[in-house]
């Protein structure tokens, strides 16, 4: 690709314009793929081209196959109320999973007790072990609700599918709300211990208007 | 088709803009609760789109404890639609003291014309619920109309409070309503918004 076009490629405004992501109501934020060796990958209103405030009243993230380095380790999130300088908002949640191995030999149905939290502020479990065979991973999404809310808790909601690193298939279901009314505008999401090797996260905005 | 603009059709960025994709998400209504005895959609709801997807958000209660519900109108004024839902919820205590996960047998429907308990916020002020319900096919005159809904809910005793909920509206009657309301007192504030997909 040259001249004119090559030139212009990505662009958002000025002469050339490109399309905006997603199309519709949603706009696609920000891609933040893995490089490969991530402690956290992290989501700060006004910081590398995010917006994570009142310009939307829902925001989702979306999980496309998160792949961990060490073995048999979670997939976490957190919030932040400082711009990332502290990921410790308070938190209450729940969190179930659904479970069915390859060979068909079990399957499960369960609250998780020991992951949830009451009044936590650590790192939320939303995804079992996923494996790390270069085909295991998790992937799913996560709702934000009005994060910049100076009044109500800030309620989210994820579901993502693993492949659970002993060749199981495993949803896990959480929700809860950071029981703040500073605004929340930042989430972070790492693996409980190890790297984020491989996949990316894609956050979105839903608007409330035509 | 030749030249630049051949040579670009279907980019995405640069010199030529590709449509939007299909599946988009497209607005039609939103409603501000400010102490409402009900948020109703009268309109909007029709043969337009083959899935419709209601989101609320910072829906406040008047009276601690109250019952978020909807319900669906299939013809009539009423919002009385005969209904078989499931209905099962995760919770949590901000003390950690209690947990459950279960399904709730006193919260679904058998051939029910009542409203359906979609999600039960207290009135501290910063207390709340939130999620989404999705209609499939409301215009349809020969399929009863499925719908699914999740919730989260900040509970009057502090708790979190997960709900889903899905079921179906037995009717072959065309929905073109949806009402969501308190089982007593009023929204005295949040929103809620209607969103059409195409397919």
């Amino acid at each position: 690709m040259t001249g004119i076009v090559a030139q212009n490629v990505g662009r958002t405004s000025g002469l050339i314009k490109a399309a905006s992501g997603g199309g519709g109501v949603w706009t696609l934020i920000k891609t933040l793929p893995s490089s490969g060796s991530d402690g956290t990958l992290d989501f700060v209103d006004g910081s590398d081209d995010v917006t994570l405030d009142s310009t939307y009243p829902i925001y989702v993230f979306k999980f496309i196959n998160m792949h961990p380095g060490t073995h048999d380790v979670l997939f976490m999130m957190n919030l932040s109320e400082d711009g990332g300088s502290n990921w410790n908002v308070t938190k209450t949640t729940t969190l179930w999973y659904t479970g069915h191995d390859e060979a068909d030999s079990s399957t499960s149905l369960a609250y998780w007790a020991s992951k949830d939290l009451a009044q936590g502020t650590g790192y939320q479990t939303i995804s079992l072990h996923p494996g790390t065979d270069n085909d295991q991973s998790c992937s799913g999404e996560m709702w934000l609700f009005n994060p910049s809310s100076t009044t109500y808790v800030k309620h989210f909601m994820s579901t993502l599918n693993t492949y659970y690193h002993n060749d199981y298939t495993y949803s896990t279901f959480c929700a809860g709300y950071g029981n703040t009314t500073s605004a929340v505008d930042g989430v972070s999401f790492k693996m409980e211990s190890g790297e984020i090797q491989g996949g990316k996260i894609k956050l979105y905005g839903l608007k409330d208007s035509a | 088709m030749s030249g630049i603009v051949g040579q670009n059709t279907l980019d995405n960025s640069g010199l030529i803009k590709a449509p939007a994709g299909g599946g988009a998400w497209n607005f039609i209504a939103k409603q501000t609760a400010s102490a409402s005895a009900d948020i109703s959609f009268t309109s909007g709801i029709d043969s337009t789109y083959k899935e419709y997807i209601f989101t609320f958000k910072d829906i406040h209660p008047s009276d601690d404890g109250e019952t978020f519900t909807v319900n669906f109108r299939d013809g009539s004024t009423a919002y009385d639609a005969v209904k078989t839902t499931t209905s099962f919820r995760a919770y949590h205590d901000e003390a950690g003291s209690a947990t459950g996960f279960a399904y709730v047998t006193s919260e679904d429907l058998a051939q029910g014309t009542g409203v359906q308990n979609i999600a039960n916020s207290g009135s501290d002020n910063d207390q709340s619920c939130a999620g989404y319900l999705h209609l499939f096919n409301p215009s349809s005159t020969t399929f009863v109309k499925h719908f699914i809904i999740r919730t989260s809910s900040a509970m009057y005793l502090d708790y979190i409070n997960e709900w889903h909920i899905a079921g179906y509206c037995n009717t072959t009657t065309a929905i073109d309503g949806v009402q969501f309301s308190f089982a007593s007192g009023t929204i005295d504030a949040g929103d809620i918004c209607l969103y059409g997909i195409s397919t």
